[in-house]
């Protein structure tokens, strides 16, 4: 399947992130089509355009916009979830620092269908350049007349606020991000009421994913079936992909939902060079791995599903032969238990309690009882958890199980370190194996 | 340095940016106070405090909830080192084990000197950088050990040091300021960042003859 640059078409232009560099290619096209609609039309066309969550979810967009109440009184408002900090996930940032125009046009459009007046974009606190790129975008965009009031003669006045993190996983998930955003303590929210309903300040909100946002200027201007002509039955469009890991050529690739992994480890060059693939995961550390059988699955939310896993952030990490399948899970529950944001039992205790278990399997001092110890903490805690970051937390050792059984299993009598010499995974020469 | 009238106003400048709720400020907040002094002390969350009309306890709630809000004062530099999974596979463990044997520091200490402040951290959105690290919060991508021991060498010289993907490097609480929403005037810097890796797919696509899908109707 052909790559197919949309969002990324331009970066070998490198003011592609100005409201000059966006303008030569249709920039801001889309809102003046937008300033001439109904707003509810517009959340029809991006409903029919089949475009869904990109920030791993999945929800089907325009439905979410949807869902916000109108004529109620209140103001809405439009929050941008850009707190890309998912293991393996790196496009938002990318997109953020090379298509920002294209967000700021989305968060324009998308704040005039769901009849918001002011926007806000939060960005994870750990990326100052990107954080500096999106105030520099955002007063662009007032100095060129499509931010502040009266919009292009519309009458429609929007403000958009640049907000930085301060260093957590857990406000990728979009209640926690609204937590935050009010000053408090990024924790999740008991859903309902659902943002849509009772968001930002307890008013009506929607939280997009950046490259959803990024994504809309284009439908709009091109049409619902432009979009929908690419992608499968049922995930349509078009997806930036981050690939990254052991492979020759990691980076950004943008192509249709439904593409394969094999294809886009090919366009990034394979592999790299004398080894080969041990095991991947598609979508962030958050979604089961998958090996080399299931290299020709469809990318797509119901294509990963078949093979047991999730699409995810849509960000294949690939790992080869050198790597102990144990020292990588293990890795992924330090970062859990440490993003565990407390709220809940289940999450706060259980993350510690599989790390716990997990590093004495990488240490080699592990017992036989502590696999099926594993595997009942990771079921109890799946679906209990207050939000998704529990069950991310259960499900890398299941799935990890299913296919190396035998390293965990070798872990009760030989370090993960023993097993595999991490010297041999490294990319960087000058580190000798010993 | 100490927190001062000037930093007072800026604080209430932050809060201007939220008609709706001034409470929402104070993440912005407290990293400003943090480009101050260098980590946020009690007398910056009695500030914050007093300005968003909460207790000392709620603003302390949200300060140790974040990572990146210091207890203690951060050196000049803050070395960050991902050693999440990818990044710490293809070489960030053994870039922070050597880092930390050289300046002699372990995790979240500081060096003798107070040039230094090491760090591990979690995913830093640049997995197709890996070994991922950071400088101020600034990106050093695709780093090595020999290239992080260049790196030191050359802060400790006064020497000036680039980003990959983003300005010369300042030191860290400039950056928090530029975190807390301060236009420090660097905003184009490196243009639009794409480098061979972010142009990858589109490098791919040319040389394979594959167009761009937008703009094909109007």
């Amino acid at each position: 399947m052909p790559l197919t640059p949309n969002l990324t078409a331009h970066w070998d232009e490198p003011d592609s992130y100005t409201v000059t560099g966006y303008e030569r290619h249709h920039g801001y096209e889309a809102l003046r089509t937008a300033f001439e609609m109904d707003p509810d039309d517009i959340i029809g066309v991006i409903k029919d355009s089949g475009l869904r969550g990109r920030g791993g979810a999945g929800f089907p967009t325009g439905l979410k916009w949807s869902f916000v109440p109108q004529g109620d009184g209140k103001p809405h408002y439009l929050v941008v979830n850009g707190d890309e900090s998912e293991p393996g996930a790196c496009k938002d940032v990318p997109l953020m620092l090379a298509s920002s125009q294209h967000l700021i046009e989305g968060m324009i459009i998308t704040s005039y269908a769901i009849r918001a007046k002011h926007a806000f974009l939060y960005i994870r606190g750990e990326v100052p350049h990107v954080i500096r790129r999106m105030h520099e975008a955002v007063r662009d965009a007032y100095n060129a007349g499509y931010l502040g009031t009266n919009i292009l003669g519309s009458g429609y006045d929007l403000d958009i606020t640049v907000h930085a993190g301060a260093g957590a996983y857990i406000c990728g998930e979009e209640t926690a991000l609204l937590s935050s955003l009010e000053g408090m303590r990024g924790q999740p929210r008991l859903k309902p009421p659902f943002p849509a309903v009772a968001g930002l300040y307890a008013c009506p909100t929607v939280v997009n994913n950046v490259e959803t946002i990024a994504s809309v200027p284009a439908i709009l201007r091109n049409g619902a079936d432009w979009y929908s002509s690419f992608g499968t039955e049922k995930s349509k469009g078009i997806k930036v992909f981050s690939v990254a890991g052991h492979v020759n050529n990691p980076g950004i690739f943008e192509a249709p939902l439904g593409i394969t992994a094999r294809e886009l480890l090919g366009y990034a060059g394979g592999i790299r060079d004398g080894h080969q693939l041990k095991f991947f995961v598609p979508g962030g550390s958050s979604v089961p791995l998958l090996t080399e059988e299931h290299l020709d699955a469809e990318l797509s939310y119901e294509g990963m599903e078949a093979v047991g896993t999730m699409l995810g952030t849509a960000t294949p990490m690939f790992f080869d032969e050198t790597v102990s399948v144990v020292r990588a899970i293990t890795g992924w529950l330090d970062f859990y238990k440490h993003e565990s944001c407390g709220k809940c039992t289940p999450c706060r205790e259980g993350t510690w309690w599989i790390d716990q278990l997990l590093h004495s399997l990488q240490d080699g001092t592990g017992k036989m009882e502590d696999l099926k110890q594993l595997e009942e903490l990771c079921a109890q805690i799946l679906g209990r958890s207050f939000c998704a970051l529990g069950d991310a937390a259960a499900t890398p050792y299941p799935a990890a199980m299913k296919y190396f059984a035998s390293e965990f299993e070798a872990g009760t009598h030989t370090s993960a370190n023993a097993q595999f010499n991490p010297a041999a995974s490294i990319v960087f020469p000058g580190v000798t194996t010993s | 340095m100490a927190l001062t009238e000037e930093t007072r106003t800026e604080l209430l400048e932050i809060i201007k940016r939220y008609p709706d709720q001034a409470r929402s400020a104070l993440n912005p907040m407290l990293h400003l106070t943090q480009s101050v002094e260098g980590y946020v002390s009690p007398e910056a969350i009695e500030l914050c405090a007093e300005l968003l009309e909460l207790s000392p306890a709620e603003v302390s709630a949200v300060a140790t909830f974040y990572t990146m809000y210091k207890r203690r004062p951060v050196g000049k530099h803050l070395i960050g080192v991902c050693v999440n999974p990818q990044c710490g596979i293809l070489g960030g463990q053994e870039i922070f084990d050597s880092l930390s044997g050289d300046l002699g520091i372990g995790n979240d200490e500081t060096s003798e000197d107070g040039m230094f402040t090491i760090e591990k951290i979690e995913c830093q959105a640049a997995c197709t950088y890996a070994p991922s690290t950071t400088l101020d919060w600034e990106f050093m991508d695709d780093m090595s050990i020999d290239k992080m021991r260049d790196v030191v060498t050359k802060l400790r010289n006064g020497e000036t040091v680039e980003s990959t993907r983003g300005p010369a490097i300042r030191d860290f609480r400039a950056t928090e300021r530029t975190i807390a929403g301060f236009d420090d005037g660097l905003g184009h810097a490196g243009g639009n960042n794409a480098d061979a890796v972010m142009l990858a797919g589109l490098n791919v696509a040319k040389a394979q003859g594959m167009p761009d899908v937008d703009g094909g109707t109007k």
